[in-house]
């Protein structure tokens, strides 16, 4: 007997049909509801102790989730808002839940830390939650850095710093350059180069994709500030010398003040404008041009 | 056809509210309904708001609970007491079959949750001695838990068509608890790359996501629900319910019931 395919036939339609529809009510309904409706429901449970008590023993898997949600709510705000009230508590929940949750104090406290619109602004609670960190994770140097770190280049707390470093150099395993950065907060804080090698350790020993982005993006700016101010000086010769503003590169290289056209750290020549200031060609790929300078001054 | 449908609809009904283990899940969710004012009572200043939140997530979780108990055994019950053939040989029609019995056990859910939602509202008017305008409010929320109640119930048919009671019981409170992680489900898609990307946002849209239906908060702190959230939650509730009440019907199609 030849079974009967018409009810499989209708039904398959039906399926297709009415699941593409259901996919297009629910993408109405994320329009109608914001990115945000996840997230703001987490302040009705604003206590990681108590998450943890109710979580049945999961309170590391909920952790990894709320660890999740402070990545994406981070994620979702950089460079589009200036509010980042949910930062703080999501940290504070998912380290409450998972006190061992390194890269939550480590890489949070960096989110937290840098100015608006590349972070919070928060650098007083980024050191809350370093602090809280190395309470329950005494033997992790690496969290003592980001500690120096943050009171150095965001709080420019340069006596904290450097004793976050030696606190931290102290410890089993630490690497030498701790010493070498606790020695320069006490002599050389205000030195651009010693923001770069802060920068440069934080790349190397931060595996986050974001801070690493930020790491590279503040060096580039630290090392075109330093040229700049360079190049400025000679202009500023030149001036002295002549009278006159050089017109181009080719005045300077011919007053042998400069060897050749100079080049940004992208390797693109930098722009001589008219009334003898020093530009990058494209200042979207330094982002924090000026800030670091003008922030340590 | 339609009579069809109704007589098996009237008796799954029948059959359902003669269930003991129905019985023991209603007296148990009134039963944390009613104690809700003691939670009231040694709360400082927020009786009103743990009345809501204890209410409504009991109405919820129950509802979910006995949609899934009593959704798993629609099928196998009937193959495991041999009552399937005796329908079967009939007129009636495997679509049919499975219609009948989603729409039977749907009614006996809306009736649960009308006795809860009394029992809420009486838990209410004991501890304010009166209603207000703003706890009609709260009828919103009952009405996103009836639908996500809708919806599981045509997820526990769908498992109990073709599986045992008990792995029809994992799979349907596996996916209840995807559907309450939704919004992160589809947050991870957003943030993924590649083929992550495409698997998770795939995952996130065959899942159901119980997120938007989630009022319970808002309305326990009086916000306003708008109209379009009401009515794309609908639309939303009953497209996915109804594909996968057709996905059911075309599993049960193809089974070899011998």
């Amino acid at each position: 007997m030849k079974p009967n395919l018409t009810p499989t036939l209708v039904a398959t339609v039906l399926l297709v049909g009415l699941y593409t529809g259901s996919v297009v009510a629910l993408r109405k309904l994320d329009t109608l509801r914001g990115r945000e409706a996840t997230l703001e429901e987490v302040l009705y449970v604003p206590s990681g102790q108590t998450l943890k008590r109710i979580s049945l023993g999961y309170s590391g898997l909920l952790a990894n989730i709320y660890w999740t949600r402070a990545v994406q709510y981070f994620g979702s705000r950089l460079w589009h808002s200036s509010h980042f009230e949910l930062l703080a508590p999501l940290l504070d929940i998912t380290t409450d839940l998972d006190p061992h949750l390194i890269v939550a104090y480590q890489t949070g406290s960096i989110f937290l830390s840098q100015r608006v619109p590349n972070g919070a602004g928060q650098p007083d609670k980024a050191v809350a939650l370093l602090e809280k960190g190395i309470r329950a994770n005494p033997e992790y140097w690496r969290l003592y850095f980001t500690l120096g770190f943050i009171h150095y280049l965001d709080r420019h707390d340069y006596k904290a710093a450097e004793q976050a470093f030696d606190r931290g150099s102290r410890i089993s395993g630490a690497l030498p350059f701790m010493k070498v950065m606790a020695a320069r907060m006490a002599e050389h804080a205000e030195d651009t180069a010693t923001a770069i090698a802060v920068w440069q350790a934080v790349y190397d020993t931060n595996p986050d994709p974001m801070v690493r982005d930020a790491a590279t993006m503040h060096i580039l700016s630290l090392e075109a500030d330093a040229a700049i101010d360079q190049l400025e000086r000679q202009v500023n010769a030149y001036r002295r010398r002549t009278g006159a503003l050089p017109s181009g590169w080719s005045d300077l290289i011919r007053a042998r003040l400069v060897p050749g056209v100079p080049l940004d750290p992208t390797g693109v020549p930098y722009r001589l404008a008219g009334d003898g200031s020093i530009q990058v060609e494209d200042p979207s790929k330094f982002r924090f041009l000026g800030e670091d300078r003008k922030e340590r001054n | 056809m339609t009579s069809r449908v109704s007589a098996i609809t009237i008796n799954t009904f029948r059959e359902a509210v003669r269930d003991r283990v129905l019985y023991n899940l209603i007296v148990f969710a009134l039963l944390l309904v009613a104690s809700a004012p003691l939670f009231g009572a040694i709360s400082i200043d927020i009786e009103h708001l743990v009345l809501v939140n204890v209410g409504l997530s009991s109405i919820s979780l129950f509802g979910v609970i006995i949609a899934i108990l009593v959704g798993i055994g629609l099928v196998s019950k009937e193959i495991e007491k041999r009552t399937l053939y005796t329908i079967l040989s009939r007129p009636v029609r495997r679509w049919e079959f499975i219609v009948g019995k989603y729409f039977g056990l749907l009614l006996t859910l809306v009736v649960n949750a009308a006795l809860m939602t009394l029992g809420f509202y009486l838990a209410l008017l004991a501890t304010e001695q009166k209603l207000t305008h703003s706890d009609a409010g709260l009828l919103v929320a009952i009405y996103f838990i009836v639908l996500e109640i809708v919806m599981m119930t045509a997820i526990a048919l769908l498992f109990s068509s073709f599986s045992t009671p008990v792995f029809a019981a994992i799979f349907s409170f596996a996916l209840f608890i995807i559907g309450t992680f939704g919004d992160d489900l589809r947050n991870v898609a957003a943030s993924s790359n590649g083929v992550m990307r495409w698997f998770t946002t795939a995952a996130a849209y065959l899942a159901p996501n119980f997120s938007s239906l989630n009022v319970i908060s808002q309305v326990a702190h009086d916000k306003p629900i708008g109209g379009s959230l009401v009515l794309f939650n609908t639309l939303y509730a009953v497209l996915y319910s109804a594909a996968v009440t057709a996905a059911a019907v075309l599993i049960f199609n193809r089974r070899n019931l011998k």
